[in-house]
């Protein structure tokens, strides 16, 4: 029995049916660990011990007869910019390559309480700045479809890890599409959730309007289980929604008969690989086989949002890294005479190139003489992109559209052209813009490689959108595949 | 709307960089060429459209203010590059 090929929900029977202990499984996701990640080199810090200290106390639970809770037992991991107690969270840069936070993300703490056994921390674009982990200052994670490719990113490790069967399920981050797109690139199922559904308490800032954090998982259900654990409201979040929050499995398994789902013109445009525009079109005619109505509809606005992104993350950026001085915390230049030079010095050896390209792009931005005609521009086009959304979900259930243009890419082919990687987010930023929750999931394969179909919806829909991928993959199964590795 | 070197200079020094001067050149053609692309949002008249800065709607959180125990000293400066009796240690700012 492959326990490392397996969904959290079907694992949680088998621990509850005495069939495994969670030692046993988490020792399965060690030895697979040992295994394939010489190839996928997904992890940054491991921590076995503690995951099988967990696993014990779970076993005993168990033994003595008390039930347990859908996520106890479940071994995952972190993406490396999600602040452990006690445990290195590096963001994958040289600046914090030393730095052991001393309080626990509120997700962490969340996912403590549930019962899930720690693997490890996750590598990442440095600062989840990039598209393809290629900007992680310590090592690239590999794809495990192919491993001459990228996984995406910046969660790049986080979904190699999920693929190859080195965790369960993790958490990421997303700001443009740091979850989705290395979902789609992996071939497993990652959910950006509505802005302010999960609190950011103990997320390393990248851009505060923009990141989210979310799952990624086997299978769907799996992914309404983890939200259920991490989604609420957190008074340590002041941008945490203060509302109700819903069972995210609740319409898991019901019918999307006469539903209206709007696929954007503009998402199925301009390059646009064929082999994701075939699956594309195959998976439309899976969801109007399941009795939806698939219309083409128009978010006109949509060629500007990567502009915008452009813009305003990098201004958000500029400023929540201003923290990175080498005072607190990580990494400081030797030899510097004075405070300033030392500052300068420290951020200069500390950053990578990607992180001081968008630092320097967002603070021209923000500066005097130029914040109007840049920063205050990008946020009034902000408005329109949002508005699009407003109006194509007064017609639609939800939208359909590829989470990325193409399949994943070999390393070093888009390192040059900063504008090139970027465009790899294009289908994904407006989410982050206008705030709403978007799933991606696998929907089918091209030249052997999986293929990312997202589903948006409005604020605060994930259980609608949680019940048409339920009934998408359902269908198809082909989130069932996995990579071969070490085999 | 293009960005000289000396601009370029300006901003790494805004941004506390010190950055060499094939850095320098780098970026100031790949920031022109990001800005080129931005212009593009130049096409939309947006004289009556409102920014957005936050995607909901944002009110002011408040608590009490009651005195709630802090993180200890000791575990705050642990991760200090340089730490002294507890607080953090720089080189001369004045």
């Amino acid at each position: 029995m492959k326990l490392f090929a397996k969904p959290a929900h079907e694992l949680h029977g088998l621990l509850v049916q005495k069939e495994i202990t969670a030692t046993e499984l988490v020792e399965a996701h060690l030895g697979r660990i040992d295994t394939v990640e010489p190839q996928v080199q997904a992890y940054m810090t491991r921590t076995a011990e503690a995951a099988l200290a967990e696993a014990q106390r779970v076993d005993a639970k168990v033994a003595a007869g008390e039930a347990i809770g859908p996520l106890e037992g479940i071994p995952m991991a972190l993406k490396d910019n999600l602040c452990t107690d006690g445990i290195k969270t590096t963001c994958s840069s040289k600046m914090l390559h030393n730095f052991v936070p001393p309080y626990d993300a509120t997700v962490v703490k969340k996912l403590k309480e549930a019962g899930a056994p720690l693997l490890g921390k996750l590598n990442m674009d440095e600062f989840a700045m990039g598209s393809s982990t290629e900007n992680s200052h310590f090592f690239p994670t590999k794809n495990p479809w192919d491993l001459n490719c990228v996984p995406g990113g910046s969660s790049g490790g986080a979904a190699a890890a999920v693929a190859a069967g080195e965790a369960v399920f993790s958490l990421g981050s997303d700001t443009g599409g740091s979850i989705r797109q290395p979902a789609a690139f992996c071939g497993v199922v990652g959910m950006k959730p509505t802005y302010g559904a999960v609190s950011r308490y103990g997320l390393v800032a990248f851009a505060s309007s923009l990141d989210q954090i979310g799952p990624f998982t086997r299978d769907v259900r799996d992914c309404a289980l983890v939200m259920n654990a991490i989604a609420g409201h957190d008074p340590l979040d002041s941008t945490s929604a203060p509302v109700a929050y819903p069972d995210y499995t609740a319409l898991l398994g019901q019918s999307i008969k006469g539903w209206k789902i709007g696929v954007p013109k503009e998402y199925m445009g301009e390059g646009l690989e064929p082999g994701v525009a075939a699956v594309i079109d195959k998976a439309l005619q899976v969801f109007c086989d399941l009795g939806a109505e698939v219309q083409e509809c128009t978010l006109p606005h949509t060629e500007y949002a990567l502009p915008v992104y452009y813009l305003i993350a990098p201004a958000e950026a500029s400023s929540n890294l201003a923290r990175y001085d080498g005072v607190r915390y990580g990494y400081r230049a030797e030899g510097a005479d004075d405070i300033v030079e030392m500052f300068k010095k420290t951020r200069a050896e500390g950053f990578g190139a990607e992180v001081k390209r968008r630092i320097m792009l967002g603070t021209y931005a923000l500066s005097s003489g130029y914040y109007d005609a840049y920063y205050l521009k990008a946020q009034k086009v902000r408005t329109l992109i949002k508005q699009d959304f407003d109006q194509a979900f007064e017609r639609f259930d939800l939208i359909l559209s590829p989470t990325s243009p193409t399949v994943a890419f070999p390393f070093g082919s888009r390192t040059d052209n900063p504008l090139a990687m970027y465009l790899s987010d294009v289908c994904t930023l407006s989410a982050n813009l206008a705030g709403i929750p978007g799933l991606s999931i696998n929907g089918g394969f091209a030249g052997g490689m999986p293929v990312g179909l997202q589903l948006m919806g409005k604020a605060f829909d994930e259980p609608r959108l949680l019940q048409a991928a339920y009934a998408f993959e359902q269908e198809t199964g082909y989130h069932r595949q996995m990579p071969q590795l070490g085999e | 709307m293009s960005l000289t070197k000396a601009e370029v200079e300006h901003v790494a020094m805004l941004a506390r960089l010190a950055l060499t001067d094939d850095e320098v050149a780098m970026y100031t053609t790949q920031l022109n060429a990001i800005l080129d692309y931005a212009q593009r949002l130049e096409a939309l008249d947006t004289s009556a459209v409102a920014p957005t800065a936050h995607v909901f709607p944002l009110h002011n959180v408040f608590r009490d203010d009651v005195v709630r125990p802090s993180m200890e000293q000791a575990k705050i400066v642990a991760n200090a590059p340089e730490e002294e009796d507890g607080f953090f240690r720089v080189p001369r700012i004045v």
